[in-house]
């Protein structure tokens, strides 16, 4: 590759980056629980991902590349899970969320209603949780997050609707009790 | 299976809004992955023009181009730099302290293609 190919796949890379920054933090939050372990688990994300970017252009076949950057996000912190040997060590601190996350709007019509529904995001199975956070989070649709899970788009569909009804009941439960 | 799910599912919405990046964390990764693309060809420069007239050394810089330009670049890079204030402290000048880089280049790549 000579230098003009790698300054166009440094810039297409940095391009990558900036579009989906936002996207991977996010993931990295809501999928860990803390902003410490999230900003650790976004930057090693990027740095694995200039690692293999050309190949992953290669095999992308023009097809976009933010589920491989989430797969990778989603790989690391099972590493690290692994690694810990527990599930996340500070648990997403709904007060803290809340606070960063969303408007003085929203906080107000219904504070009580989202920190239900956050809570039981927490109570779900790994794979229901990951494939809510990829699609109200970041906008996924089903193509995507099944790239990003290494499913099939009827799987991830399935998978979708099954988070949903699960977690209706949990903050159903949570509100009658 | 209908792609939406009512007031649920806007209120899911709401719950998990986007988390917005701290600024510390996008300022440390822009200048980590500026300084990936830009620390091979500075110090590649340094080196070659103080030995490409020997052809016993051509085939140093040979090798760190083509590291520079593959997968493994940005871990090479990564160990290099990590390891740059040791070489500085202990390089008699800019010359030397070029060679030791692409030394300490040519060993990390061993290392990585050794794996």
């Amino acid at each position: 590759m000579g230098d003009s190919d790698k300054a166009k796949l440094d810039a297409d890379f940095s391009e990558l980056y900036r579009a989906h920054l936002k996207d991977v933090y996010s993931y990295a939050y809501y999928r860990v629980g803390n902003h410490h372990d999230a900003e650790d688990l976004t930057e090693q994300t990027f740095l694995q991902a200039y690692r293999h970017y050309e190949r992953a252009v290669a095999e992308s076949e023009g097809r976009p590349l933010r589920p491989w950057l989430i797969r990778i996000a989603h790989n690391l912190a099972a590493n690290l899970y692994r690694d810990r040997s527990r599930k996340p060590q500070t648990p997403i601190e709904d007060t803290d969320t809340l606070r960063t996350t969303h408007t003085t709007e929203d906080l107000v019509e219904g504070r009580d209603e989202l920190a239900r529904i956050l809570e039981g995001v927490k109570e779900l199975p790994d794979d229901r949780r990951e494939a809510l956070i990829m699609r109200f989070a970041l906008g996924m649709d089903n193509r995507e997050i099944a790239r990003a899970m290494g499913k099939t788009d009827g799987a991830t569909k399935v998978l979708l609707h099954r988070a949903i009804k699960q977690l209706e009941e949990i903050v159903a439960t949570r509100q009658s009790g | 299976m209908n792609e939406t799910f009512g007031d649920f599912e806007g209120l899911l919405r709401r719950a998990l809004a986007p988390v917005e990046p701290p600024e510390q964390l996008s300022l440390r990764l822009e200048s980590t992955l500026t300084e990936l693309t830009e620390l091979a060809q500075d110090e590649l420069e340094s080196w070659e023009l103080s030995t490409m007239r020997d052809p016993r050394n051509w085939v140093r810089p040979v090798a760190a181009a083509a590291i520079g330009t593959t997968a493994g670049a940005a871990l090479v890079l990564l160990r290099v730099r990590q390891q740059h204030r040791r070489r500085a402290s202990k390089a008699s000048g800019p010359i030397d302290l070029a060679e030791r880089t692409l030394h300490a280049v040519a060993d990390e790549t061993r290392k990585i293609l050794d794996r």
